[in-house]
């Protein structure tokens, strides 16, 4: 009984499970190839002339809202990892007051519904009388990205010996040296993931973009507005693009990864000893 | 600045009146102490004694509540840790995980714009023997060679004075023993200063020219190992450097040749050269190596104490010597041990027996018996660390 439960029932279940997961994902690849006119809802045959003239539709408003959303996502993941990270060191390595009400203030845009995040920044906009625009997207998502940069980059600042930077000060290096040649070189991983995660967030966010950014087009505003009369297939060629980029880093990473392992595997048998 | 040049040699340490403070208790009260340049010094204790303090006080990583600190007579409190002609190996070796061992060496060089830095941490990785594992990263490196790359990255800068915080604390005791050997054939060679910061007595005994044993913040004694064990000032350090048989009583006499003693009816003479106390109430002792065990009572003589008789509570053998304990009404449970002479011993759990040692061998204690022994330190290692995350040092 139990032999045949993870012969076939386990089995079973994960390709369903991956079925499941990979059917938007496959169905907006290959309609990315439908020769589709208004609508990209029918099959209607295969060509590349969506990939090749993706910016030539629509006087080019899927590629100006694509363009738009990774602007603010990298000026927004600058902004919130530099911030983010400060805040991450000051947290580990130092004891000031309102130091456990800030872990609270911090946690508390993570926890909070995106709608009412979305509408209280709106309405403080608009009580101070900022125009809506590119700005205030990038102020609203530098906002709800910190938070993450800061719990993804403590983590990682928590691990670190403090004796390495004081072994870096007792080594002549002066604290922007330290910085610099020890801390964060060793805190990159974490730095680094915290902006990919960052740009993520920024890049997809929907509900406080659109109570936040007035006539400014998004990539996800685009792909909302357009769905009511059916997404035009240039939509389906960028997001496969992304994600076939994202799929590339994460292949990458895992071979290089592995390659490391073995290298340092190799070095280990041939001599420690 | 200091810290343009090499250390020709080592440099004096001296500490004035050091006092240092954490938020709720105290880990230095009013220290003094002066270490000769070139020697190797120990800084002995159990943890929460104050020694790491004291070293990461020399090594500016903390700054002291009250007091100076000179190396090689410069005042050096108010200078950071990277103006300090000072080097430290760290107990957890803190090797940079994301640089070879060769940048690890030359990192001090480096920082101080010296001329080659790759040439001198060759250099001095050939010393200790692991210029080979030059472009390898610490984490490849076994605990022994790791600990070779931290005193390599710390002498690469000829600091005028080395800070060793149990640096040989993570190895295991053959490799210890080795590395202890090394340390001080490495000390000799470049004639630095060296200060090493240990709990271990025997390391310190076995490397250290000079030994200062701190308890709760303070110098209890300072001196040659030789002297710390022959003639120990107080109970501390009689328990801490080795074991002691301690016993307290009143003065019955004191004579130019000895100062007797009377311990729960027995009569018990130490060398007047040798006690710290000639009247009143005071505490004797002595090593359990010094103590012979008789089956029967020994002929009187007068250059001889004996004890008993007792009765032997416990015997353990451990290779060299057996460890007795032989209970004596009255004066206590006394320790002996006896070098395994023979195969088997003649003496037996249960057996009563009497004790006895030469005269010579005694010693007489400075405390008053009154006081209750510092041997407890009433806070650890742990709780100064817990205290410094939380200043944000």
């Amino acid at each position: 009984m139990k032999h045949s439960i993870s012969k076939w029932v386990l089995p079973a279940y994960s390709a369903l499970a991956l079925l499941i997961l990979m059917i938007p994902i496959g169905y907006t690849f290959v309609y990315s190839f439908n020769d589709s006119l208004k609508s990209n809802i029918t099959w209607r045959g295969f060509t590349f002339d969506k990939w090749l003239n993706v910016c030539n539709v629509q006087n080019g408003a899927v590629c100006e809202a694509f363009g738009n959303s990774i602007f603010i996502g990298v000026v927004a993941t600058v902004l919130a990892t530099t911030l983010g990270t400060m805040i991450a060191i000051a947290m580990v390595r130092y004891r000031f007051k309102f130091r456990s009400q800030l872990s609270l203030f911090l946690f508390l845009p993570m926890a909070t519904p995106e709608v009412v995040l979305g509408a209280g920044l709106a309405a403080q906009f608009l009580s101070i009388g900022v125009p809506k625009d590119m700005l205030t997207i990038i102020l609203a998502h530098t906002m709800f990205c910190i938070s993450f940069v800061v719990v993804a980059v403590k983590a990682r600042v928590a691990s670190l010996d403090p004796a390495l930077e004081e072994a870096g000060r007792d080594l002549y290096g002066s604290a922007l040296q330290v910085f610099l040649r020890i801390t964060f070189p060793l805190l990159l991983p974490g730095i680094l993931a915290a902006a990919l995660l960052s740009f993520a967030l920024s890049f997809d966010d929907f509900i406080i973009t659109n109570f936040n950014s007035g006539a400014v087009s998004t990539f996800p505003k685009y792909i909302w507005v357009s769905a009511a009369r059916g997404i035009p297939a240039e939509a389906n060629v960028l997001a496969s693009a992304v994600f076939i980029f994202a799929l590339i880093i994460v292949v990458t990473v895992q071979v290089s990864g592995a390659a490391r392992a073995k290298r340092l595997e190799k070095l280990h048998q041939a001599g420690v000893n | 600045m200091t810290t343009d040049t090499f250390a020709e040699s080592g440099a004096d340490l001296e500490l004035v009146g050091i006092h240092k403070r954490f938020p709720g208790f105290t880990a230095i009260e009013e220290l003094n102490l002066t270490i000769p340049a070139g020697s190797f010094f120990a800084l002995l204790g159990p943890s929460g004694c104050g020694k790491t303090t004291t070293l990461r006080l020399v090594a500016g990583l903390e700054a002291p509540t009250a007091g100076r600190i000179l190396v090689g007579g410069t005042d050096v409190t108010n200078q950071k840790s990277f103006q300090r002609p000072v080097n430290t190996v760290f107990q957890s070796y803190a090797l940079f995980p994301h640089m070879t061992v060769l940048e690890n060496v030359a990192f001090g060089l480096r920082r101080r714009k010296m001329t080659d830095p790759l040439g001198k941490a060759h250099e001095v990785l050939r010393l200790v023997e692991l210029d080979h594992l030059a472009s390898r990263r610490p984490q490849q490196l076994s605990g022994g060679q790791q600990q070779r790359v931290a005193l390599a990255r710390a002498i690469v800068n000829r600091p005028a004075l080395l800070l060793l915080d149990e640096p040989l604390g993570a190895l295991d005791l053959k490799l210890r023993r080795q590395m202890q050997l090394e340390l001080k054939t490495i000390q000799e060679d470049v004639g630095l200063t060296f200060l090493h910061v240990t709990h271990d007595q025997e390391e310190a005994m076995t490397m250290a020219d000079t030994i200062a044993v701190m308890n709760k913040g303070r110098i209890e004694q300072m001196g040659a190992p030789q002297e710390l064990y022959e003639l120990p000032r107080t109970a501390f350090v009689a328990n801490f450097l080795g074991q002691s048989n301690l016993f307290t009583g009143p003065v019955v006499s004191t004579t130019s040749a000895g100062v007797a003693v009377d311990v729960a009816g027995h009569k018990i003479v130490v060398p007047a050269t040798r006690a710290h106390r000639t009247t009143g109430e005071i505490t004797i002792g002595v090593r359990p190596e010094k103590l012979t065990l008789h089956s029967a009572k020994p002929i009187h003589d007068a250059d001889v104490n004996v004890m008993g008789p007792g009765r032997v509570t416990d015997v353990s053998f451990s290779g060299v010597s057996t460890q007795y304990l032989v209970e004596v009404p009255g004066a206590g449970t006394l320790i002996v041990f006896a070098q395994n002479m023979t195969f088997g011993s003649d003496v037996k759990f249960g057996d009563g027996v009497w004790v006895s040692w030469g005269v010579g061998h005694g010693f007489g204690l400075d405390d008053d018996p009154a006081d209750a022994p510092r041997f407890e330190a009433d806070f650890d290692t742990r709780s100064i660390a817990a205290q410094r995350h939380l200043e944000g040092a």
